[in-house]
């Protein structure tokens, strides 16, 4: 099988590629890579539309770019196959562009010992459609008490170790785990929440939750444990991450971390620069998501830390759920977005209010994950895997959850106008159009 | 003519459907005073009092309003339905609608059950307090009782005392006492006072005796006993040493100044039995205000244009 993706503009930073060309993929693989204003001419194309093996995309007017990389995802499977399964978590993953997708642990059982891991790698080998890499638990049973047998969990595939959603309490704990992962190079992806500090929260404390009533987070249950993790990190040199930044003040520490050079990298989701806690005004639980909306703010700060670097990927959280788990009382539905199907199209509108080019987005979503993760992904190099999405930055479409291949259909974007789509996605050797 | 055929909140009303639901209250309150107190106004509707908490006083309150207008009222509490056995929210109300109810009175510990029922059925839904979210007929009431008192609510200084935070009535009679012009004070230790009501234009005060000065109408709130423990104040018997209201600190404020609570009191915590006996108290006849608002609450609901 071949496949010709012609006249597109090729965009990889880790090449400094950033023009027009084609891209020539051969059993999966990219065969050749070759650049118009290298007075290359598309008539000597030795690949023919006729051939039966062989296919021929016309790229024109789009942006051709490494399939991009979903750091944070909730793939449900095992346990909770009615909010999601790796076959439709993956699905709703091709179709927002994304190729490789890392998949939290909070499934039941908990990702926390190899056999689970090698169940999630073997399910989604059979029915994933883009690839799955999960990421273990930290400590076994995501309990905070003891840690996870990390080394074997790596044997059998993890790649990053978390208690996502069940942040590590303890901090003699965090400071192991910190320490130990060291040995493999991995990273210790930390969900920032201070429990005692948010207990009984369930939106953004501030004038809004005081009006709706609702139980508030405060910012600070976030940023107490950003610091107290970057001050673990650098005690122990270990590879800190931190998940789903929501605040002002977390960006400033990370900021002024990684300025003393401590071992720190973050993510943000689209809805934590895209929407604030105004969202949850008529208690739509759709909104309700943890760490919380928060306030212009906080968007404001978090759009200048993509900027400047303090935030390095864009990750989604995809985290889907039952609809009737979501239309119950506000305090009893379950956090979360469904986030793959809108991740990219809320993302391009970074680029239209000129906080990111489109080289620094694909190093948002495709190479920083990349490498903090060791993936060694995002390059278009001959032999390498071709994961493709081919993107038009100018298709508008309304959001509309019902046609969600994800089964999570809770999004708080629901109606949302947003322009820029993915067009086509190349994966495995396959190629995918919506 | 109110414009929703829900009441959910005094966030969702204007100033004069306020003013419209007190007017008709008064036509009520006449009724209330009548030999027979009854009217055949909503006859053949149905009312469902659906509370998912405790309550005595409201829910009483709600049955016999319901009845005074000649509807149907069927009480639905939750230890006695299918709640416990594990049936949705929704299911639950989408079944007291099937059974042919206009009128759902909604009690839920949750902020937002009315909002998500009313979305969700065709029926009127009231809300009768949901979690620390509003408390819409119980400001209602207070309002139409300081108007009744004092002729006016413009003006009036008028002072909150006690949990506000946790407190929907208190956040009901926010809304309700700003739109029709009251001066408000809030008066409380600073773990039961959201700092974000000074952006809404409040004084705060934590001093009580510095807050009941010239104030012309005074709330107290019930200071709830599961509080103690939580580290919102030391004990309770700290808390009414200085957030107790006695005749002593109740001379601070103008001398016909009145005094509210919505009940039920913890007489010697939050109120002395001197002032909520006393001549200054208005906290039996804000019982029997609340017998009218509610009937014209309903009144006004069934005439929405559906």
């Amino acid at each position: 099988m071949r496949i010709l993706i012609k006249n597109g503009h090729i965009v990889d930073p880790s090449q400094k590629i950033d023009e027009v060309g084609d891209i020539l993929i051969e059993d999966g693989k990219i065969k050749e890579l070759m650049m118009q204003d290298a007075g290359y001419k598309m008539q000597d194309r030795k690949i023919k539309d006729h051939e039966s093996d062989s296919r021929i995309i016309d790229a024109k007017g789009l942006y051709v770019l490494p399939g991009l990389v979903d750091m944070h995802v909730h793939l449900r499977e095992p346990g909770f196959e009615y909010k999601e399964t790796i076959k439709t978590g993956t699905m709703a993953a091709i179709k927002g562009g994304f190729t490789t997708v890392c998949c939290m642990p909070n499934t039941y059982p908990v990702n926390d010992n190899a056999s689970v891991t090698e169940f999630i790698i073997r399910k989604a080998a059979q029915k994933g459609y883009c690839t799955v890499l999960p990421i273990g638990a930290i400590t076994k049973g995501q309990k905070g008490k003891e840690l996870a047998e990390i080394g074997t969990m790596i044997n059998e595939g993890c790649i990053a170790f978390s208690d996502d959603g069940h942040p590590v309490m303890n901090s003699l704990i965090m400071r192991r785990a910190l320490e130990y992962s060291k040995t493999f190079d991995v990273p210790v992806i930390s969900h920032c929440e201070d429990l005692t500090l948010s207990e009984g929260g369930v939106m953004n404390e501030g004038l809004m939750s005081v009006t709706l009533g609702l139980g508030g987070i405060p910012a600070e249950a976030e940023q107490i444990m950003v610091f107290r993790d970057i001050l673990l990190a650098e005690l122990t040199g270990g590879r800190l991450h931190i998940a789903h930044v929501s605040t002002e003040g977390s960006v400033n520490l990370i900021r002024d971390a990684k300025k003393r050079g401590v071992n720190v990298t973050a993510e943000t989701c689209p809805h934590y620069f895209s929407i604030t806690e105004d969202a949850v005004k008529g208690f739509d639980s759709n909104a309700k998501v943890n760490p919380p909306l928060r306030t212009e703010r906080d968007i404001k700060a978090i759009k200048e830390g993509l900027r400047d670097g303090a935030i390095d990927v864009i990750a989604t959280d995809h985290a889907p759920h039952h609809r009737d788990e979501k239309l119950r009382e506000f305090d009893m539905a379950p956090f979360g977005i469904s986030g793959l199907e809108t991740a990219l199209s809320l993302s391009l509108r970074l680029l239209e209010e000129g906080i990111l080019t489109m080289n620094q987005l694909v190093e948002k979503m495709v190479l920083n994950p990349s490498r903090i993760l060791r993936l060694n992904k995002g390059a278009f190099k001959v032999g390498a895997n071709a994961d493709i999405a081919i993107v038009d930055i100018n298709k508008e479409y309304r959001v509309e959850s019902e046609r969600f291949v994800s089964k999570g259909k809770n999004t708080p974007f629901e109606g949302w106008v947003l322009k820029g789509m993915c067009f086509l996605t190349i994966c495995k050797g396959k190629v995918y159009e919506w | 003519m109110l414009t929703n055929k829900d009441l959910l909140g005094i966030k969702e009303l204007s100033v004069e459907e306020i003013n419209l639901i007190l007017d008709t209250s008064a036509g009520f309150k006449d009724v209330l005073g009548r030999d027979i107190k009854k009217v055949p106004t909503l006859r053949g509707k149905t009312t469902v009092n659906l509370f998912f908490e405790p309550s005595t006083r409201t829910r009483t309150s709600f049955e016999l309003a319901a009845k005074r207008l000649s509807t149907d009222v069927i009480n639905f509490s939750v230890p006695t339905s299918s709640v416990v056995k594990g049936e949705s929210l929704i299911d639950t109300a989408l079944t007291v609608q099937a059974l042919g109810a206009d009128f759902i009175i909604i009690r839920h510990s949750s902020s937002g059950v009315p909002h998500l029922l009313a979305k969700k059925l065709r029926v009127s839904v009231i809300n009768a307090g949901d979690g620390t979210n509003e408390h819409p007929t119980q400001a209602l009431l207070d309002a139409f009782t300081i108007r009744e008192k004092k002729g006016k609510i413009e003006g009036l200084e008028i002072a909150i005392v006690g949990d506000i935070a946790h407190s929907r009535v208190a956040k009901s009679n926010i809304y309700s006492l700003k739109k029709l012009g009251a001066r408000l004070r809030l008066i409380g230790p600073p773990t039961l006072i959201p700092k974000e009501m000074e952006v809404m234009g409040i004084d705060i005060f934590h001093n009580m005796e510095d807050g009941l000065r010239d104030v012309d109408v005074l709330m107290m709130l019930r200071i709830q006993m599961e509080r103690q423990g939580k580290g919102f104040f030391p004990s309770t018997e700290e808390y009414s040493r200085n957030w107790g209201l006695t005749l002593e600190r109740l001379s601070l404020a103008k001398d016909e100044v009145i005094v509210m609570h919505p009940g039920p009191m913890n007489r010697g915590i939050e109120i002395t039995s001197e002032i909520a006996d006393g001549p200054r108290s208005v906290i039996l006849e804000q019982v029997t205000n609340g017998l009218a608002v509610r009937m014209a609450v309903m009144y006004l609901l069934a005439g929405v244009k559906r």
